[in-house]
């Protein structure tokens, strides 16, 4: 058993190399303006969007423009978002007649898909209309990943460029990011998911007879084209309630496979457009090696874990899992979906064994930072690199510079900020939903696997990747609106940061090459593994303790 | 000189010791953010305990906490008070002399008045006459004089210092020896040099540089997110049903945040300029000295850095049918009363070569000396009817002219030669008979080749400036081993060469002393002058050198490079540190509610209370066991970056992961 879980995971990081590595290379080229092979088809798209959106694609802005943009635009997009599932009972394309959606869950749901979590304290199918999935969840699926991308683009445009305040052009790399890259791979993947049998369609929910003579009613909708893109643009948000666990989400092994290499393949893509954007390929594959071991020391041990199931049921552990996907692909896909922000699920977390659910909280509890959301993964590592090349630099005698940019106490402040303010909004938060009644209100369990639950809703909002842990009953006005605010937190604790420091990078003078110390080998990697690791576990390992680890002692204490 | 010996002296202690409790006071402490946070939590808990006492309740466990919480801060203060003693010794001493010091002030009107030192303002003129203390910084007007500059120094040998040329400048609290100066004054005060020193080393006046401050940041970071873990773990062990008191709480939060690097770290950056300051190199700037790790090119001055200041002559090259012995004959004679170094060095070649002896030479009778002029680029001496000239080839050519007689093409060979080779040919002639050639050569200062080539070895390019042709520059470069060289160039190319690199991404180090290196001085990012120049050379430095060798920068980028490692180690350590104190900590605080907890207790304390009090008493005690080490500094002598790294990484890394481990559990073996 497993050898062969060995050899498919080999097999699947290979698959995912292969994807990743040509996209990178595309997306490098999407952003610094390139001719691609698309372009003989997009080109003329994107020049008659800027014509109609009066944006010109040539004129670059500072950092604060670009923020500044960036800000308005999200601001926008969750009023939208906000307004439209209180009004969806009057709009059309409600065959259900759902009705107005209540204010807490709609503002928790507007700040959620705009700050690509897709946390849904609602089950899809009973609260949002077509029309509220399709304008409202769908478009923001699109344009929040396409927002991670313009972030992270810009981010290594601070690393490339010298001397100049401009970093770029929030509206070009917004466009560019859907047209070029999230629209074509969606309609793909769409196609592919349809042909394995998800369904699009308009219908209302259709009513069976089940094999015992009750009535049933089955959900309908437009699942493949807001599957396809929640999972690439690692969403997560599901049509339905129980998300790619669904079989109109995820009928099959092979559909299975492919929402996991399709949430990781953008993000792990970018390493490698940071590599050719930087000129420095092997950079690339540094970053991305670095993602790949964190990686897989979490799903060793969630694989370890997990297969050796619960002593006191002597059984595998395949409680809260399909039997169509087994232990492995479901630890994969739990695995991969927190450590890359998708937080689409396709088992019930909560019944994973206490150490698995430990490094699903994990992954999320480091910033979402192992391959991470599409554009703030590469980021958030990126800024890890940036911690980790102060220490490097200091130990080695020099001032601390990375790829070739001095740190200096400014780049320090925006570092420390997007590495403890998400950190700090989850453990507050933790703390009072674990001391209120407003929180323990909401709990289904006592005890460590209770504080567990609560844990993993904060550090899924935090991380902003938006899966559930069940358990918990989160449609609450005191979780609805604390996610809201720890959703916020980590997204954009992490964004406007991140574009501070591109903005002052840019501004700044690059050493010349032979004077740098490399930042590519293996002293490199390991060095920043063991920070996001230390980084990680001083911060969460007591309440870990007191959550996962005490659960899994209990388990295994008394269960031999 | 007082800098040089040992700070572990008992008078340093003691003072240490004492102003690690004066340090205590608030208003000090907030300028490390990280100990405030100690002391406030020290406060705290003795606080607690005294309320304790008041109450009846038991006592003793809090007591202890506490008093290791106020130990952990006072082990900071004494470090940082230790790392000062010395220089603020001396600075104290020179204040205090400085203080007493009356100066002669010059009046417009030509009247002199006597006011206190402090008193003097930029642009006054102060007179210095024999035995007086010269009473600030400032550059010589008029006249010369002996100066003793031990005071700053410590150099015992009296230097002198005059008006005109590269030696102008003095600096305040020196003494004249002999002599008459006028002074004008360049500074403000509490501008001085003095000043200046002494800012570098006092803590409460010290700037924090750049990089120091950027840590500082990270550090501050990890103390609020500790701060944060800890606040909140009270609730969650609510959740649990544990509660867990404020002296432990306070005790986990100290455990945790980086007091290792935040207690030694201005200790480290003091400890520096002290030890920069015993290779008597006084640092204006915390920054430069730390961006000289950085450095990538260094401009070097050719004449006075690379060569001693002169040219000498070192062989006579005869023409042919000539005897050496004559041709040195002539050249002496012809250079008897010619008072350059290049003339003084021909008589002593020749003397050596004719084996004579001193008292031997003296001028023949009748003896009519030519001095060197520049409209006939040549000197010599006419003996009755004997002209003998040596000079320039061009001028010596036209001087044999009007004799009909040959210039010999051997001579114009060897002319070719010397000057191919970087030396300077001057040609000799009797009468129109040219006699032959002296080799007058550039003579490198003892040691400069291996000096350059450890800059080298370190990644530093050197590059040296030169007026010279470029032929002989390039036979200069190859023979002192520099990476690179400027020929023909003139006072601003300095400054324009800087700027080049620097737009490159280069940092670039200057050494010089001359008014003319004032420009490019100021726009390097490591300027050293040394303290034998102009006043505007040493104000437009950031670091004077005060032995004036121009290769002191390998010991700047040492020292440099050394702070900075210092400081990234033991936050390597600090951090590191952490996991065994969360292994200690942890277990103790829920292993009575939740007895399976003991599987994390890994070091098997005895008991929960013990095991918190390891983890702080380690805490506390490993700061004095590191004091050594700041004040020393991390060696790194001649490492590659990647093997400095590594062997640090290893060091403090993983030793700073396994070290406390092993502490912890013998401090809780000797306590229980």
């Amino acid at each position: 058993m497993y050898n062969s879980a060995l050899l498919q995971v080999v097999l699947f990081i290979i698959i995912l190399i292969i994807l990743a590595l040509p996209l990178g290379e595309y997306m490098a080229k999407v952003f610094t303006g390139q001719q691609v092979w698309l372009s003989f088809l997009i080109r003329p798209v994107e020049k008659f969007l800027y014509r109609i959106f009066g944006v010109d694609e040539t004129k670059e802005t500072d950092w604060k423009s670009y923020t500044f943009s960036l800000i308005v635009f999200n601001a926008v997009g969750i009023v939208v978002l906000f307004i439209l599932q209180l009004i969806q009972h009057i709009l059309p394309l409600n065959p259900q007649g759902l009705s107005s959606v209540r204010w807490d869950t709609a503002l928790n749901t507007a700040v959620s898909f705009v700050a690509n979590t897709n946390w849904q304290a609602y089950g899809g199918e009973s609260t949002m209309s077509y029309l509220t999935q399709m304008l409202g969840m769908t478009a923001q699926n699109f344009v929040s990943s396409a927002v991670g991308i313009a972030v992270a683009v810009t981010f290594i445009r601070g690393f490339v460029r010298k001397s100049v305040k401009e970093i770029g052009n929030f509206w070009v790399d917004l466009t560019r990011s859907i047209i070029y890259l999230l629209l074509p791979l969606s309609i793909v993947f769409s196609l592919f998911l349809v042909s394995q049998g998800v369904i699009q369609n308009f219908n209302p929910y259709t009513k069976a007879q089940t094999i015992q003579g009750q009535e049933q009613v089955i959900a309908q909708g437009p699942v493949a084209s807001q599957e396809a893109i929640k999972i690439l643009g690692t969403n997560g948000g599901g049509f339905f309630n129980a998300n790619s666990s669904h079989p109109y989400e995820n009928p099959k092994p092979i559909t299975d496979y492919f929402e996991i290499l399709g949430f990781l393949v953008i993000s792990a893509a970018l390493p490698f457009t940071f590599g050719a954007m930087l000129n420095n390929r092997k950079q690339g594959w540094a970053i991305f090696i670095s993602m790949l071991t964190l990686y897989l020391i979490g799903l060793s041990v969630a694989l370890w874990s997990e297969y050796h199931g619960n002593p006191i049921l002597g059984l595998d552990n395949m409680e809260g899992k399909e039997v169509r996907f087994g232990i492995l692909n479901s630890v994969v896909f739990g695995h991969s979906t927190t450590s890359t922000s998708c937080g689409a699920v396709n088992a019930m977390h909560d019944s994973f064994m206490p150490l698995t659910a430990m490094i699903l909280m994990f992954n999320m509890m480091i910033g979402e930072v192992v391959f991470g959301g599409v554009g703030v993964g590469l980021v958030g590592m990126l800024i890890y690199a940036i911690l980790t090349m102060f220490l490097i630099g200091l130990m080695i005698g020099r001032t601390p510079e990375i790829f070739g940019k001095k740190l200096e106490p400014f780049e320090m402040i925006m570092a420390v900020l997007v590495l403890i303010l998400p950190s700090i909004i989850q453990l507050v938060f933790g703390a009072l939903a674990s001391s209120t009644t407003l929180g323990l209100s909401s709990l289904n369990n006592a005890g460590p696997h209770g504080l567990s639950e609560i844990l993993y809703a904060f550090a899924s909002g935090a991380g902003n990747n938006g899966s559930a842990f069940a358990g918990l009953n989160a449609n609450t006005p005191f979780y609805n609106l604390t996610l809201a605010v720890a959703m916020l937190v980590g997204r954009f604790a992490t964004i406007i940061p991140s574009l501070t420091i591109a903005g002052s990078l840019a501004q700044k003078k690059s050493t010349p090459e032979i004077s740098r110390f490399p930042t590519s080998g293996p002293l490199f990697i390991i060095s920043i593994v063991a920070v996001v690791v230390v980084v990680g576990a001083l911060t969460f390992f007591p309440v870990l303790v007191i959550g996962p680890i005490l659960e899994h002692l209990e388990i295994f204490t008394y269960g031999n | 000189m007082e800098t040089k010996k040992t700070i572990w002296q008992p008078k340093f202690i003691v003072r240490a010791v004492y102003d690690s409790f004066i340090k205590l006071n608030p208003l000090n402490m907030y300028r490390n953010p990280v100990m405030f946070a100690v002391e406030i939590g020290s406060i705290l808990t003795a606080l607690i305990t005294v309320y304790n006492i008041i109450q009846g309740h038991p006592f003793g466990f809090n007591l202890q906490i506490s008093l290791w919480l106020w130990f952990t801060v006072l082990f900071a203060n004494f470090a940082e008070a230790l790392a000062e003693g010395k220089g603020k010794a001396q600075a104290e001493s020179l204040k205090q002399a400085r203080s007493d010091i009356i100066a002669q002030k010059l009046l417009p009107n030509g009247d002199i008045e006597s006011i206190p030192a402090l008193a003097l303002r930029k642009g006054d003129i102060a007179l210095a006459s024999d035995n007086h203390i010269i009473p600030s910084d400032g550059e010589i007007i008029e006249g010369v004089a002996l100066v003793d500059e031990s005071a700053i120094t410590g150099e015992s040998a009296p230097v002198v210092r005059e008006f005109g040329g590269d030696k102008t400048g003095v600096t305040g609290g020196t003494k004249v020896l002999s002599g008459n100066i006028k002074i004008k004054i360049t500074v403000n005060p509490g501008e001085t040099f003095l000043d200046q020193m002494v800012g570098m080393i006092e803590s409460a006046k010290r700037q924090k540089t750049p990089n120091e401050k950027a840590l500082e940041i990270l550090l501050v970071g990890l103390t609020v997110l500790f701060f944060v873990v800890v606040v909140t773990l009270n609730f969650y062990a609510g959740y649990v049903n544990v509660k867990i008191s404020i002296p432990i709480l306070v005790a986990l939060l100290v455990c945790l945040m980086p007091t290792t690097i935040g207690g030694l770290l201005p200790a480290i950056g003091i400890a520096g300029m002290d030890r920069l300051m015993s290779r008597n190199v006084i640092a204006l700037s915390g920054r430069a000295v730390e961006a000289a790790g950085d450095v990538n090119i260094v401009l070097l001055d050719k004449t006075g850095t690379i060569t001693l200041g002169n040219r000498i002559a070192t062989e006579f090259i005869p023409a042919p049918g000539v005897e050496e012995k004559q041709l040195a004959r002539a050249a002496m004679l012809s250079s008897l009363a010619d008072e350059t170094p290049e003339g003084r060095s021909v008589v002593i070649l020749a003397k050596e070569k004719l084996r004579m002896r001193g008292r031997d030479i003296t001028a023949p009778e009748g003896s009519k000396f030519i001095s060197f002029s520049a409209e006939t680029r040549m000197s010599g001496v006419d003996i009755n009817d004997r002209q003998i000239r040596k000079g320039a080839t061009d001028a010596i050519k036209d001087f044999v002219k009007p004799y009909n007689k040959q210039f010999p093409k051997e001579v114009g060979y060897a002319v070719d030669r010397v000057g191919g080779e970087g030396g300077t040919p001057l040609v000799v002639c009797e009468n129109g008979n040219v006699l032959g050639v002296v080799r007058l050569k550039d003579v490198l200062k003892h040691g400069i080749r291996e000096r350059l080539s450890q800059l080298k070895n370190i990644g530093i390019t050197s590059v040296m400036i030169t007026g010279d042709n470029p032929t002989t520059a390039a036979a200069i470069a190859a023979e002192a081993g520099v990476s690179d060289f400027i020929a023909q160039a003139r006072p601003e190319t300095k400054l324009e060469r800087i700027r080049k690199f620097q737009s490159e991404g280069y940092m670039v180090a200057m050494i010089g002393d001359g008014t003319n290196d004032a420009p490019a001085l100021a726009q390097a990012d490591v300027a050293v002058a040394m303290n034998a120049g102009t006043q505007a050379a040493r104000e437009a430095a950031n670091m004077v050198d005060l032995d004036s060798t121009p290769t002191k920068l390998l010991d700047i980028v040492e020292i440099g490079k050394q702070i900075l490692i210092t400081r990234g180690a033991l936050t390597t350590f600090s951090v590191a540190n952490d996991v065994a104190k969360y292994f200690a900590i942890i277990p103790a605080l829920f292993a009575v509610q939740y007895p399976i907890l003991n599987t994390l207790n890994v070091m098997r304390l005895s008991s929960p209370q013990s095991a918190i009090l390891s983890a702080v008493i380690f805490n506390a005690i490993i700061i004095p066991f590191l004091i050594p080490l700041s004040l020393k500094g991390v060696q790194c002598k001649q490492d590659s970056p990647m093997s400095l790294l590594i062997r640090n990484l290893f060091i403090y890394g993983l030793g700073g992961l396994i070290l406390p481990f092993i502490g912890i559990k013998l401090i809780d073996m000797i306590i229980h």
